[in-house]
Formats: C-alpha cells, sequence, structure tokens
C-alpha cells in the first residue's frame, strides 16, 4: 500500500515559486516567460541553471546535472525513488519544480559517498543485501538517513504509542517512516536490518 | 561447445571455497552510491540526446481514422512526430510478443503506442504529446472473464493432460472436494520503468535498454528494422527490475529506434509510469475449479484442475495448472487450461508464470482436504508426495526434497504448537492464524556462453550478455569464475548486459544463474587448458589452481605471472542434453506463516514467515536469500493487496500506476526466515544448481489465505483476501 512520505516537519513553502526569468541566459531571455534561472547547492556546489519552468527539481539533476543516482520510479510521488534531501527535510523530488528551490542546499546520494568512500549507511545496505535491482536504493538509503534523524528530533509517526516520550529507534517506527520507498525485489527485511545496524552503531 | 548430456560427478566445484559461500555483490557499491548507469542515464555515451514522449491509444479496441499533428509539430522545442499509421503495419518483433508494439492504424488494446513525439526536452516533448489528436473508429471487444467460466469451468474437451478415468475415480472418493478460485491479474510494477536510448550510424542500431534478455532484444530488432543480428547492439549492464515484463522488446524501444532512425538522432523513450500497467503487460487473471477425491487415510486418488485465464488473440494466457500435473500423486488425474481471448492489454509471462496463481488456488484446495481428513496439512502433503512423475512412473525427479521442506518448516516455525481449532486463539484485539503452502517451480536451464580473460594485470574479465536484474548475477559469475581458476573473488571483474559479448541464456524463468554460472563454468575449463597450453602441459587436469597459482609436476607458478607474458583467452557455452528431459528437474519449498486478523476491523498484520526451499546447490546463500524474501513479499501483495481491476466497459485496467496498484511496503512485511536444503542436484548443471528466484514466490499468498482462515474460520477463495470478502463473517 503505497503511503505518501510523511513530512510532517518543517515549512515546505518555498521562497521562489515563480524565479524571475535570468538575463544571462541567451537570445532575448527576459521574454522567454517559459524559463527561469535558479541556483541550486548541490552536495555544496551551487549550481546556477536556467530551466523550464516545468522541471521538477529530480529531471534538474537527473538531465540537467546529470547526478542521475536519484531515480525516477514514478513521476508522481508514489514510490519514493527520488527521495533527496532539501535543506536538511527529505521530499519527493519529483513532485517538486526546480524553480521552487532557488537558494536551496539540496543532498543527493551522489554526496552521501562514492563507491570508493561509502557512507556507514551505504556500506550497511551493501554488507545486509538491502537491495536487489538497485533501482529503489538511493532513495531508500536517503530516506534511511533521514529517519534515524527524524526519530532522533523526537518527531513522532503514526505509530508512536506514546507522544509524551522521547520517540524510541524501534523496528515499527522504521518500518512506518520507510513506507514511502516502494522496493518491488522485496528487500524491506534486509533494508531494516541495515538501518538497524547504523542505529546502533550511531548509539 | 560442453554438452552437458549426463549427470554431474564428483568434482572441485563440490569444495565451494568461494561459489557457495556468502558473498556481498561485487556490484553493491556502485549501486548505493547511485554510480550504476541505468539505460535512460547514458549521458556520456552519445551527444545530442533528444527525448521521445509516447502517445498512446485511448480505445481498447479499433482503428485511428486521423491523426492530427500540426499544432503538436510547432510546440516549442518539437524536433518531430513519429506516428504509427506513417510508420504502418509492423511485424511482431519477437515469437514471445503478443500485442503489436508500434505501427500502422489498427488499435488491439487500451494504450497501445500510436506516436512518439520527439523534442529537446522531457518537458517539451510531454506537451507536445498532449496536443496530438486522434480520431478513432472504435470496436467493441470481449473484456469479462467472468462470462466465459460458466461454460468452460465444466468443458474438458481439449486437456492439457488426462490419466486415468478422473471422473469415475472421483465419484467413488469417500473424501471429495470440488471449489472455484479466483485470481486478479497482476502488474510487475517493477520499480525502474521500460527504457531505451537508441543511435543510428552507419545502417546499424544500438539501443541502451532495460531488457532482461539481450539476445531476443537483438534478435526483435533486427526483425523489426530488417537487419542482421550482427548489426544491432544492444547495451542492458543494469536493469531495475523485470519480473518478466523486459523478457521481450517493449513499445519503449521500438519507438526510440524508429524515432531515431526517422529523425536522424540519438532519441531516448522512458516509459511514463501510467503508460506501463496498459501499454506493456500483465500476469493475466484467473479463475480456476479444483477438484480433489481421497481415501479416508488421506491418499488422493483423483485430481482435476481446470483454469481459464485471458490473453489477446494468439496468446498464450497463464497456464495455472500445469504445476499440478507433477505436485502431487494420485492415480486418476485431468488438467485443462482454457484461453478466454479478451481485447485487454497483452498478458505475459510474470514472475513463476502459472505456478503463482495456479498455487495460489491448489495450496487453498490441500488445506481444505486436509480438513475434510481431519489431518495435519503438512501430513497431508507428505501423504501424497511423490519421487517419480504422477503421470509416467518411469520418469523419476532428479532430486526431490518436497516433505523434508515441510518437516524442516515445520520444526524450525513451531508448527506443532499451531491452533488446531480456526478461531481458537486471541492476543487482546488480534485472531491469530497460522498458514502453510508448498512451493513448486520448474528448474530450466538453457545454453549460455562466456569469455573469461586472465589480463597481464593478473585480474580475470568474465565477459557475457547475461543481465543483473537484481538476482545477483555479477556476484556468482564472478565466484564461479573465482572458484574455477583459483583466484580470490576480489581478482574478479565481470562485463555483462552486452550483445557484443559471448550470447547467454539472459534472465527469466529462474533458469538464468543456473544456466550462466554453467557457461563461465564451461568457460573456466576452457581457460584452464589455454593456461595448461601456455606451460606446455598437455592435460589441464594435472595442473593444480589454487590460491592465484597454477601447480604442476613441474612446480608453481602465480597466474598473474604468467598472464604478464600476454593475456590468456577463451571461450566456451554449455548446452543442457536430453537426458535432462527424461527425468523432472525442479524446485521445492514450504511456506510458513503466522499473522493476526483484527476482531473489530478485520484488518490483516503479518507476524512472521518461513520459507524452506529446495533448489539444488545455492549459489551464493546472500543473493538466493534476497530472492526469496523478494518472492515472498510479492507473495504477499498477491494474498492481500494486489489486483489489476478491470474496467469492463471500457478495456482497460485505471488502477494504472503505484498508488491505484498496490505493493507491499515496509510496514506490510514481517520478519521473513529462510531455510535452504542442503542439496545439490547433479541433473541441473555442473555446478548442481537450480533457480530460486521464482520459488520464493509460489505458494506464498495460499500460505496467506490458509492462515486467515485458520485465525477466523473465514475461507476466502478469492484474491485479494480483502475485507468484502470475509468482514461480515467474522466471528462476533
Amino acid at each position: 500500500m503505497a503511503i505518501p512520505h510523511p513530512v510532517p516537519f518543517g515549512p515546505l513553502a518555498r521562497r521562489a515559486a515563480f524565479a524571475t526569468p535570468d538575463a544571462g541566459r541567451g537570445a532575448a531571455p527576459a521574454e522567454d516567460p517559459y524559463r527561469s534561472s535558479v541556483t541550486l547547492t548541490v552536495n555544496g556546489t551551487p549550481h546556477r541553471l536556467t530551466l523550464d519552468n516545468r522541471t521538477t527539481l529530480l529531471d534538474a539533476l537527473r538531465e540537467h546535472l546529470h547526478l542521475t543516482g536519484s531515480k525516477k520510479g514514478c513521476d508522481h510521488g508514489q514510490c519514493g525513488a527520488c527521495t533527496c534531501t532539501v535543506n536538511g527535510t527529505r521530499i519527493n523530488t519529483c513532485l517538486s519544480l526546480a524553480v521552487m528551490h532557488d537558494g536551496d542546499r539540496i543532498e543527493t546520494i551522489e554526496g552521501l559517498g562514492s563507491a570508493q568512500a561509502l557512507s556507514p549507511m551505504q556500506q550497511a545496505f551493501v554488507a545486509r543485501d538491502g537491495f536487489q535491482c538497485g533501482y529503489c536504493t538511493p532513495g531508500q538509503i536517503q530516506s534511511a538517513c533521514a529517519v534515524l534523524e527524524e526519530i532522533r528530533a523526537n518527531i513522532p509517526s503514526h505509530v508512536t504509542a506514546d507522544l509524551t516520550a522521547p520517540v524510541q529507534i524501534t523496528e515499527a517506527e522504521i518500518r512506518e517512516r520507510m513506507s514511502g520507498n516502494l522496493c518491488r525485489c522485496g528487500a524491506y527485511a534486509n533494508i531494516l536490518a541495515a538501518i538497524r545496524d547504523v542505529a546502533e552503531a550511531q548509539a | 561447445m560442453m554438452d552437458f548430456d549426463q549427470p554431474a560427478g564428483d568434482s572441485r566445484i563440490d569444495l565451494s571455497r568461494i561459489l557457495g559461500q556468502p558473498a556481498t555483490r561485487i556490484d553493491g557499491p556502485l549501486k548505493v552510491s547511485g554510480a550504476a548507469r541505468y539505460a535512460y542515464e547514458q549521458h556520456d555515451v552519445l551527444e545530442g540526446q533528444k527525448v521521445g514522449y509516447p502517445v498512446l491509444a485511448t480505445i481498447a479496441r479499433g482503428r485511428i481514422t486521423a491523426m492530427r499533428t500540426t499544432a503538436a509539430a510547432a510546440m516549442p522545442g518539437v524536433i518531430g512526430i513519429v506516428t504509427a499509421p506513417e510508420v504502418g503495419k509492423m511485424p511482431k518483433p519477437f515469437a514471445f510478443n503478443v500485442a503489436p508494439l508500434f505501427g500502422g492504424d489498427e488499435v488491439v488494446h487500451y494504450h497501445q503506442a500510436i506516436a512518439v513525439v520527439v523534442a529537446d526536452s522531457f518537458e517539451e516533448a510531454r506537451a507536445a504529446a498532449a496536443r496530438v489528436e486522434v480520431d478513432y473508429a472504435g470496436e467493441t471487444g470481449g473484456f469479462d472473464l467472468h462470462g466465459l467460466w460458466p461454460e468452460r469451468r465444466e468443458d474438458a474437451r481439449d486437456p492439457v493432460a488426462r490419466v486415468g478415468d478422473f471422473e469415475a475415480a472421483f465419484a467413488a472418493a469417500p473424501v471429495r472436494l470440488d471449489h472455484d478460485y479466483s485470481t486478479p491479474a497482476h502488474s510487475h510494477a517493477m520499480m525502474e520503468p521500460h527504457a531505451t536510448l537508441a543511435h543510428w550510424q552507419d545502417g546499424r542500431l544500438t539501443v541502451w535498454t532495460s531488457n532482461q534478455m539481450v539476445e531476443w532484444a537483438r534478435t526483435g530488432l533486427a526483425s523489426t528494422f530488417g537487419l542482421s543480428e550482427d548489426q544491432v547492439r544492444v547495451i542492458s549492464p543494469y536493469v531495475g527490475g523485470g519480473f518478466g515484463t523486459k523478457l521481450v522488446l517493449r513499445a519503449d524501444a521500438i519507438l526510440a529506434a524508429q524515432a531515431a532512425r526517422r529523425l536522424g538522432c540519438p532519441v531516448k523513450v522512458a516509459l511514463p509510469r501510467p503508460a506501463v500497467m496498459n501499454n506493456t503487460s500483465h500476469r493475466a487473471a484467473t479463475l480456476q475449479r479444483i477438484r480433489i477425491g481421497a481415501e479416508a487415510d488421506g491418499r488422493i486418488t483423483a485430481i482435476a484442475h481446470t483454469a481459464l485465464s485471458n490473453t489477446l488473440p494468439g496468446g498464450r494466457g497463464e497456464n495455472a495448472v500445469d504445476q499440478s500435473r507433477w505436485f502431487y500423486a494420485g492415480a486418476h488425474r485431468l488438467f485443462v487450461h482454457h484461453l478466454g481471448e479478451m481485447h485487454l492489454p497483452e498478458s505475459n509471462a510474470m514472475r513463476a508464470p502459472g505456478e503463482a496463481p495456479g498455487l495460489m488456488a491448489l495450496e487453498i484446495a490441500m488445506d481444505e482436504m486436509a480438513e475434510k481428513l481431519r489431518m495435519d496439512p503438512v501430513a497431508f502433503r507428505i501423504r501424497n508426495d511423490t519421487q517419480v512423475s504422477p503421470e509416467d512412473p518411469d520418469k523419476p525427479f532428479s532430486d526431490r526434497h518436497f516433505s523434508e521442506c515441510l518437516t524442516r518448516g515445520a520444526e524450525a516455525f513451531g508448527w506443532s504448537d499451531r491452533p488446531l481449532r480456526p478461531g481458537s486463539r486471541r492476543d487482546g484485539d488480534w485472531m491469530l492464524g497460522w498458514g502453510v503452502a508448498g512451493a513448486y517451480r520448474g528448474g530450466p536451464a538453457m545454453t549460455s556462453g562466456a569469455r573469461l580473460r586472465l589480463q597481464p594485470s593478473g585480474r580475470l574479465l568474465v565477459e557475457t550478455s547475461m543481465t543483473d536484474i537484481g538476482t545477483g548475477s555479477y556476484t556468482i559469475l564472478a565466484q564461479t569464475a573465482a572458484e574455477v581458476l583459483g583466484l580470490p573473488l576480489e581478482a574478479v571483474e565481470v562485463r555483462l548486459g552486452d550483445s557484443d559479448l559471448p550470447a547467454s541464456a539472459g534472465s527469466g524463468g529462474q533458469w538464468g544463474a543456473a544456466s550462466a554460472t554453467a557457461g563461465v563454468y564451461a568457460a573456466g575449463l576452457a581457460l584452464r587448458t589455454e593456461i595448461a597450453r601456455r606451460l606446455g602441459v598437455n592435460d589441464a587436469d594435472t595442473l593444480v589452481f589454487e590460491a592465484g597459482t597454477v601447480r604442476g609436476s613441474d612446480g608453481a607458478r602465480s597466474l598473474a605471472d604468467l598472464a604478464a607474458e600476454g593475456e590468456i583467452v577463451a571461450e566456451d557455452a554449455i548446452r543442457f542434453g536430453d537426458f535432462r528431459k527424461r527425468q523432472i528437474v525442479a524446485t521445492f519449498g514450504a511456506h510458513f506463516v503466522e499473522l493476526g486478523v483484527h476482531a473489530l476491523t478485520g484488518e490483516i498484520r503479518l507476524r512472521r514467515m518461513l520459507a524452506v526451499c529446495d533448489a539444488g546447490r545455492i549459489l551464493n546463500p546472500v543473493t538466493a536469500r534476497s530472492q526469496v524474501i523478494g518472492g515472498m513479499v510479492m507473495g504477499v501483495g498477491a494474498a492481500l493487496m494486489e489486483e489489476a481491476a478491470i474496467d469492463t466497459g471500457r478495456g482497460f485496467f485505471p488502477a494504472h500506476d503505484l498508488a491505484g496498484y498496490e505493493v507491499p511496503v515496509h510496514a506490510d512485511i514481517p520478519v521473513q526466515e529462510v531455510i535452504f536444503l542442503d542439496t545439490a542436484d547433479a541433473s541441473a548443471t555442473p555446478l548442481k544448481a537450480k533457480g530460486v528466484g521464482e520459488l520464493g514466490l509460489c505458494g506464498v499468498a495460499a500460505a496467506i489465505a490458509n492462515a486467515l482462515y485458520n485465525a477466523t474460520g473465514v475461507r476466502v477463495r478469492d484474491y485479494p483476501l480483502t475485507l468484502e470478502h470475509y468482514l461480515d463473517e467474522l466471528p462476533a
């Protein structure tokens, strides 16, 4: 059952839903109402892009910056394969237009760790075989890191029994909070094991 | 070519120093870091890639009478539009395709591809595609399988198999069951939608595509475009799941290749998610009738399985009865498979085609029979286990340990503590139920080749067109090569998914792992012969390959030293002989499930799952276990939620995305355990291995249905097991 990401935290409102067209993008850009300039800071590096207003944040990453680690599984916010963090909060980047993110800090899987220098969560996914085809995997890993942060920030979920006590890292909390990331290969049990390993190592 | 024409004897492979040991995926670091490049992500291979977006038919059946593309063509960024009528009627690319993919004015199913709009960007192509206007002359069609069932369930005129006198034996049996069961259409719903980048140069076509079967894709493209096979190259190094829908070419590949040829630029096309369900393929819906007659001691004397499934004219449907021919004993037998010709989208292979829905029904029926007989359902299945074909006592199973799967599973699960009476165990508001089901799936193997290169650096390169669709091919092929050449796993690299490499079996029907490792084994032996030749030794079998060295009567040399004089290359393939067909090579399993049903709401929550598998030598317990737990997850979906409901008025699947077609999520999946029996099937392959990728799915849904019955006393025979089937019958 596909459940959208729980994103009850932090204002999603963006300050630049309709950015001013950039004068620097070539012939008569100011008259082109269909394109906008936007600066995205991706994995710490600022990128100035002039984009079709309809370009999603996901396609800005994949098609313009060639950061194809973030995947397009549905383009409708149903599968979670495109999950990245924006200003520290995970979102479905396919559901957000790039022009809404002028000045935002975006972290993609490529920023988390390279094949030669994997982060602890990436290592845990390999060690626990938390993937098969690999297509949902970057999104799962992005969500996995965010889930641990959200629990530590004491943000409750649907399965949090006691709202007056600190939220604990339990299997039920992890399963619930990961349920916006589909894995058709069915690696859920292994993903859970990987997240638990990282949580325990960080404890 | 190595002929596998008799059972494998003992060999050094049996040592399993590397093969058979747990190893994490060698492609893992690339996948978890986002560095593995899938078909739509090939930015660096070509300049000037353009984007194609499909236009899809909005009728289920009929003819295109007009297409107006002028407004679309004038949209910003549009480079060109290729329409089906202008392409003209095209042959099906491959025998395994059922529906035409692109070309001509005839529409045979909803969301058939009828045009592709190519633009500089995805956004521009999508916007312009929405402006293409189409007029149709629609025709009515058949969309409702249920309407055919009352007649077909009685019809045994053209059986798949008939042994003895079923009707008489069934009438004479003291204990009888006769029930109907249904399974809905299912969607593969792999995470990566079908996608292709196509490029023409000097009359040659290259595609980067997401496909399970590189050879079949090449053949299909060659026949579609009138090319010889050596004019087509298919590259598919990473496949974001397939489960059968990427066995053959789909419209993305044809649209991209047609557009690239006609517009003179590289074109990439990804099917939008809402197109996948109706444009590509699905598992057919089935309606099934099972009759079982048994003696009071539990011996089955008569068994009949009749099924009906939907298919476009010319297709094969979903043969849900085939496993019932081989699974349980019984002298008098009748099996009938009816094709219900419908004008729905193409039904075609999905993971464990036939067995998956067939066992969803058969394994409920076995549970019902056990209850009628007042037998433990584990004991009832063991009572009817067989070591020979139930149709031919002279045809043995090559290696069958089904009863052991059941007994090992029962012991590990604590089955003796199960609730004996339905509805008898509670945990607060939750009614607890336990269920068991058997699993059966064939163990096919296909010709598969590979080339091994011992490079001057001392590293070993494995090259084959085999694909890794999440199955672990990269890793088990590296393990196989390392085992045969006595090298550490870290010294082996694997290149896959390229039709320029030696032809392989590809990934499907759970034949991939068994076949492709056998092919690498053959190439490994050929490489040992080449190494012997370089050493001036006549018989490679006198050499010992161990720890990176080759040792003979003249002493030991490191393989790296030897290869430093020049790369040593060998290529070979495995071919499976007819002796295999004189036996039944198959895989077996047992699934155990515990669940809770909420007494007030009827909500089902799984509590634990166990699978016990008998699939010959397990090549890598890490990746094999992942295949099995993944199959179990898909089985949970089939049991509890997956249903490609049909709009029988308009003839399409309206729930055509990942919100409408529900698949299991993290929160649905409990603790899962997998036990592999320590078996080795010498008739399967030289490595004595069989597949597990489909076995893990077989029987799971029935175990859940049986557990629902055990929890509540309500027997549901229609999937998915949603509330409307049982809520009003729950105990007060």
